[in-house]
């Protein structure tokens, strides 16, 4: 399977199964289209009369044999024989957590996923005792992996700080005799930080996320404090302080967009001006119905912002600027294997999410439906059957993932927004699909772009 | 070659006989969330 499109001035060749990445001239993009394997020695003859009506033949019969070339090198037309991976991961261990520390919070963003902050349960804060048996959990169910990711999210999780803190300190003090690392990250509103909270999170984070939308105005209309005001003015600076103090370490500020700022290429780059270089700008996800939401009729204008924002980055790479944009990263040589590329996020099996009252979902999405909940922390329960389930679902067990180009890259997507908003895990999200997919085009673009500026 | 320009060398059928070793980041596909997307994550073999 091939993927083509053009953008940027460039005419994109995608191989599927090998992530061949090809830019192709005029005469190899229309070529494409008349052309499939088995490929005989010559050119066959209802390609030439076509393409002769065009081109010389000569240019037809190298470039067929430049297609043929990258064919036999197993970079053009590849197969997909990647199914029989598929079982690789089945009852892999739990390596992953992330830990909601809090289901409280004090902004009421109007687009919180979370029924803001108490996933519709009730406000609670999880006790040091739980979060203690959340690591012993994860101790023993990780086996032999060695790294173990804990993200504190919520909620907001500067809420219960000061269990955050003993829960590092616990899980830090069982490392040599498990032999494990512990990466921690940490979701953060911004509102409670302060000059300790800063320093605690840059020494033991080992990423941060800052939730911001951008503009002030875009921030303050959707981040809301309980009295309605907006908090920007307060996070600002405090999310300024907190990168500057942190060195290498990764970070994020992150944002969404909706319905109201559909020209969010100008967010990511009042974000960037403010002197943040690792920049995640993302859309919203929610029930049509919201008065905020994206559906099919703001996707033209979407793509073309896509568009807009990788335009604005090649320019400021020309001057000499440089950020990270998280959608538009890609890996093209040394990203995840192929195995990993079938099933993505992991949840449910090698990844869960725990509630304050101990309660286990297959990720944070999943908290508060019924019909996922895996255990509970506190009772010593855990449900295989469903982490079975999970470890079974992949690209080839979704109908629209496996006859997908952009399968590789995805990995079938968010299986919650498959459920929520799908009716199953196995149906993919279409409106995510086709931004996921427009975001991939401009991030290859990129690569592109690239390639050929340091051949230059 | 005159007519296409390879952009990058990996190939992921090479990767897929040596891995599936699981050491790699859990990759988040949320909306909510900036853990790692699958495409730009580095393999820790």
């Amino acid at each position: 399977m091939i993927h083509k499109y053009k953008l940027g001035g460039f005419n994109i060749v995608l191989d599927v199964n090998s992530g061949g990445v090809h830019i192709v001239d005029e005469i190899t993009y229309n070529m494409l289209d008349n052309v499939e394997p088995p490929f005989a020695e010559k050119c066959p003859e209802k390609a030439m009369q076509k393409l002769s009506q065009f081109y010389s033949v000569e240019d037809i019969e190298s470039c067929y044999n430049e297609i043929v070339e990258l064919y036999n090198d197993g970079i053009l037309f590849s197969e997909d024989d990647y199914e029989k991976y598929a079982n690789y991961s089945v009852a892999s261990p739990v390596k992953a957590m992330c830990l909601n520390i809090a289901h409280d919070c004090n902004l009421r963003c109007k687009y919180c996923f979370a029924s803001t902050g108490d996933f519709g349960k009730g406000r609670k804060l999880m006790t040091f005792e739980t979060g203690k048996k959340a690591i012993d959990f994860m101790l023993e169910k990780s086996l032999d992996r060695k790294n173990l990711e804990l993200d504190f999210f919520g909620g907001e999780p500067l809420m219960n700080f000061d269990v955050v803190k003993q829960i590092v300190e616990y899980a830090r003090s069982k490392e040599a005799e498990y032999d494990k690392k512990f990466r921690f990250t940490i979701t953060t509103n911004g509102l409670l930080l302060d000059d300790d909270k800063m320093e605690f999170i840059n020494k033991e984070m080992s990423n941060v996320v800052l939730s911001i939308d951008g503009r002030k105005s875009v921030n303050d209309y959707m981040r809301i404090r309980v009295d309605g005001s907006g908090c920007y003015d307060k996070i600002m600076p405090a999310f300024k302080k907190l990168v500057s103090l942190r060195g290498d370490k990764e970070y994020y500020v992150r944002g969404t967009f909706t319905k109201h700022n559909l020209d969010f290429a100008d967010d990511v780059f009042d974000l960037y001006n403010n002197g943040f270089d690792q920049i995640s700008v993302e859309p919203v996800v929610c029930e049509a119905t919201e008065d905020y939401a994206i559906t099919e009729k703001e996707l033209p204008a979407i793509f073309k912002e896509y568009e807009n924002l990788a335009e604005r980055i090649l320019e400021n790479e020309r001057k000499g600027g440089k950020f990270n944009f998280f959608h538009f990263m890609l890996d093209l040589d040394q990203g995840p294997c192929a195995i990993k590329r079938l099933r993505g996020c992991g949840c449910g099996n090698d990844y869960v999410a725990v509630t304050p009252d101990g309660d286990i979902y297959p990720c944070h999405q999943f908290v508060g439906i019924e019909e996922f909940k895996m255990g509970n922390i506190d009772e010593g329960t855990f449900n295989t059957e469903i982490k079975s389930y999970f470890s079974k679902t992949h690209v080839y067990t979704k109908p629209e993932c496996k006859k997908c180009w952009a399968k590789f890259y995805c990995s079938g997507g968010c299986n919650a927004n498959n459920f929520q908003y799908a009716g199953d895990v196995h149906n993919v999200h279409k409106l995510s699909c086709q931004l996921m997919k427009k975001r991939l085009e401009c991030a290859i673009m990129l690569k592109a772009f690239r390639a050929g500026a340091i051949e230059e | 070659m005159k007519h296409i320009k390879t952009i990058n060398k990996a190939n992921l059928k090479e990767t897929a006989a040596k891995g599936g070793c699981g050491k790699c980041q859990a990759s988040c596909q949320s909306a909510c969330k900036t853990s790692c997307t699958v495409a730009n994550q580095k393999c820790e073999r």
